[in-house]
């Protein structure tokens, strides 16, 4: 199937937002010098925490693996400079919850000193992709675009599913936020590259960078790389500037008119979806070798004093990089990891970057209207105008709200891609994202409190089982027994032989302790040094032994 | 032929006769060939209990709980670990009125889980012999160990242990347990906080 993009579509609702994007790009990507101490927590993505591979006091290079993936669903964690690990331990992470999680963290040497091993791969788009998709895995990188999803799990589609057309995301639609923006500008020829090779790993006919058409420098940067290559079949579009254009599945509607099934991937489409920064962060890791250490955050809001974008080290102290933006305006009031729209608000300033962290919106209450006082849901459905999927937000808000956690689930709830859209144009200032979550997230607790019950039940119904195996077991020995002693006592009396057998066997034991161990041959001096040390000891202890015993007697 | 073509009447009560009987056996075979299991309500109701398998109900495991409800000898609201929630769901499934936890039985407590402090144990297998889910690791004069992930917190093995090393612990909520706290929790947390706050001043 093969795709043309001289007619666009669009998706349902989404509002046209204020872009605020020209605060953050009139300066270049910035370079955060190396911090001091870096915080790496062990969870930095969708799927299961990465398990530490090194131990306080261990020295580290940048680049370096110091936490493996576990399971299939998970990413490694890597060193983001060089420097002494000075702890493992629970830390605050930038999390809705401000709960604590397992954090590496690291003390830097200033060095910035690359793992010596590292090395990229030649002659990549001759490799096999299930090699690349390893090394991709290996190089710890998650989707950049906010998500975190382990990267290489997304592009292992398996051999049923063909991939007719790999989008590369990089419409970027939430106000403020432009590190992929400056990305495209700054290092499109990365991006390109980071394309070739995922096209190469998916074995996809076409490609398409959707970027948002109030992005025409990017864009120019891009098709100027793109000319440098002999590339069939990648092609840029622009897609009209309307939140959530930047979405995966509203991407997708745009660019094809095909909508994702509800509940389903976009790869049911035969279509895959990588966020630019992605690319890039794939081109670095396989043909320079070089892991995901570092990210380009956004540094804006009217809370900063220079806005601007910056290439961070992850585990960056977020107060360190709004320091190296010229720190904060008087009058801020809030700090937020994302966008105004989808960010989460962060208690502090004393959290790392992670990966998935694109901005850094330090707003003030012209940036971010304070949250007014709810008010009564009055019917008016903007909401249900406003959801670019589809949905029904108000239905979805009063089963929410009388916590009936089935009827959200048959309006579904779980194609709600939190975008927020509902929640700005409510007039009644009804935090619908967050009855959103809330629900998702109790129905979760619910799976995982089933699952539980379920295996107690089946332990239990196993415990039950076994006693009563064991008791028939046991009456089953009584009878034999009972039996044995009916039987007239004679020469074959089967008590007899029990008890010779017994004494057969303790004779046995002890010929065997009396022997020589067997695997005394060839021993080195060493070796047999340490038997004789061994022996000596060990007769000391018995003549200890029988002295305090022969004193006890006495 | 011309029997039937003289008795109208005849004709017509033969043909619904046979048709009759026809859709009878259809019917007959399809009610044999799709049958389905209807689920008792006795499984239904041990879907919802929480199978800690605690007996704070004053049965010995969740299933003769829930035999004795579906038998109308217990009530619904014996079940301190199922909780408002528990109690909520059952009146739903049986079409009762809510009522709340009878307090006889115990009151609702969250989520926790037994840790035997190791130091202590003298490994005499009296809790493995009191957990209804084998959740306990050990054999005779060995140190003993809860495994977590299967403790489902029902504090039997508590009361048999000689040397009281079994401690309950609540569970901590960590990032992959978290929940969002629905927007209606949240207003009465603030209240509360205020409160107590100005019950601090």
């Amino acid at each position: 199937m093969s795709y043309d993009f001289s007619h666009l579509h669009r998706f349902p609702g989404g509002l046209r937002l204020a872009s605020h994007k020209d605060l953050s790009t009139t300066r270049p990507i910035a370079h955060l010098p190396l911090p001091r101490r870096l915080t790496l927590p062990l969870s930095q993505h969708i799927g299961l925490p990465a398990v530490p591979l090194v131990e306080a006091g261990e020295r580290v290079y940048k680049g370096q693996m110091i936490a493996a993936a576990e399971g299939y669903i998970s990413a490694p964690v890597h060193a983001s400079s060089s420097g002494t690990v000075v702890a493992i331990a629970e830390l605050p992470i930038p999390h809705p919850s401000g709960l604590s999680a397992p954090c590496i963290v690291i003390d830097t040497d200033g060095k910035d000193e690359w793992l010596p091993t590292l090395a990229g791969v030649d002659d990549v788009l001759q490799r096999d992709p299930a090699e690349l998709r390893n090394l991709i895995r290996n190089a710890g990188i998650v989707g950049l675009g906010g998500a975190g999803f382990p990267a290489s799990v997304k592009l292992n589609t398996g051999l049923e599913r063909r991939i007719d057309l790999l989008v590369l995301n990089g419409a970027e639609c939430e106000p403020y936020i432009s590190c992929d923006d400056l990305l495209m500008r700054e290092r499109a020829a990365d991006i390109i590259a980071g394309l070739r090779i995922l096209r190469h790993v998916l074995n996809a006919a076409q490609c398409v960078i959707g970027v948002e058409d109030n992005k025409p420098e990017a864009m120019e940067a891009l098709r100027a790389a793109l000319a440098q290559g002999p590339d069939e079949g990648i092609q840029v579009v622009a897609v009209p500037t309307r939140y959530p254009a930047g979405g995966e599945k509203q991407l997708i509607q745009v660019l094809t008119g095909l909508e994702v099934p509800s509940q389903g991937l976009p790869a049911d489409l035969g279509i895959l979806c990588h966020n630019v920064g992605t690319a890039a962060a794939v081109y670095q890791a396989l043909t320079r070798g070089h892991p995901l250490v570092s990210r380009i955050v956004t540094v804006s809001g009217d809370g900063v004093t220079e806005p601007c974008n910056v290439e961070v080290p992850i585990g960056t102290p977020i107060a360190e990089l709004i320091a190296f933006c010229g720190g904060y305006t008087r009058d801020v009031r809030r700090l937020l990891m994302g966008g105004p729209m989808m960010g989460i608000a962060l208690p502090s300033d004393q959290l790392p970057v992670i990966k998935t962290c694109n901005c850094i919106l330090a707003a003030t209450d012209a940036t971010l209207a304070p949250t007014k006082p709810q008010l009564p849901c009055i019917r008016c459905s903007e909401c249900a105008v406003a959801c670019p999927a589809n949905l029904l937000p108000q239905q979805l808000y009063w089963h929410a709200h009388a916590r009936d956690l089935d009827a959200v689930q048959e309006y579904d709830l779980f194609d709600c891609i939190e975008c927020g859209c509902c929640a700005q144009v409510c007039p009644s200032h009804i935090p619908l994202v967050q009855y959103f979550r809330y629900a998702k997230t109790e129905i979760w607790d619910q799976e995982r409190e089933r699952e539980k019950a379920d295996l107690a039940r089946l332990r239990h119904e196993f415990r039950l089982e076994r006693l009563e195996r064991e008791k028939r077991e046991k009456a089953e020995r009584h009878k034999q027994k009972r039996k044995a002693l009916d039987t007239p006592a004679g020469d074959d009396d089967p008590r007899k032989a029990a008890i010779a057998a017994a004494l057969e066997r303790v004779k046995a034991r002890k010929s065997v302790a009396d022997e020589v161990p067997r695997n005394t041959d060839n021993l080195t001096p060493e070796q047999q040094r340490q038997i004789e040390e061994a022996n000596r000891r060990r007769a000391a202890a018995r003549s200890h032994k029988a002295d305090t015993d022969n004193g006890a007697q006495d | 032929m011309e029997l039937l073509a003289a008795y109208p009447i005849l004709a017509a009560m033969l043909a619904l006769g046979v048709l009759g009987g026809l859709f009878g056996l259809m019917l007959g075979f399809a009610a044999i060939r799709f049958h389905v299991e209807s689920d008792p309500v006795v499984d239904q109701i041990d879907a919802i209990l929480p199978q800690t398998q605690c007996g704070q109900c004053g049965f010995p495991g969740c299933r003769p709980y829930a035999e004795a409800i579906a038998a109308g000898t217990a009530e619904i609201n014996q079940c301190p670990p199922g909780g408002e929630a528990g109690i909520r769901a059952l009146a739903d499934l049986l079409g009762r009125d809510f009522v709340p936890l009878n307090e006889e039985h115990g009151e609702h407590k969250g989520k926790r889980v037994a840790i035997i402090d190791e130091k202590v144990c003298i490994g005499c297998t009296l809790c493995i012999q009191a957990c209804p889910v084998d959740a306990i690791l050990g054999a005779a004069k060995q140190m003993h160990t809860v495994i977590e992930s299967e403790c489902t917190g029902c504090e039997l093995c508590v009361a048999p242990c000689p040397v009281d090393c079994i401690h309950m612990v609540p569970v901590e909520t960590d990032v992959e347990s978290w929940k969002w706290p629905s927007p209606d929790d949240q207003a009465s947390d603030m209240n509360l906080r205020e409160l107590i706050q100005a019950a601090k001043v």
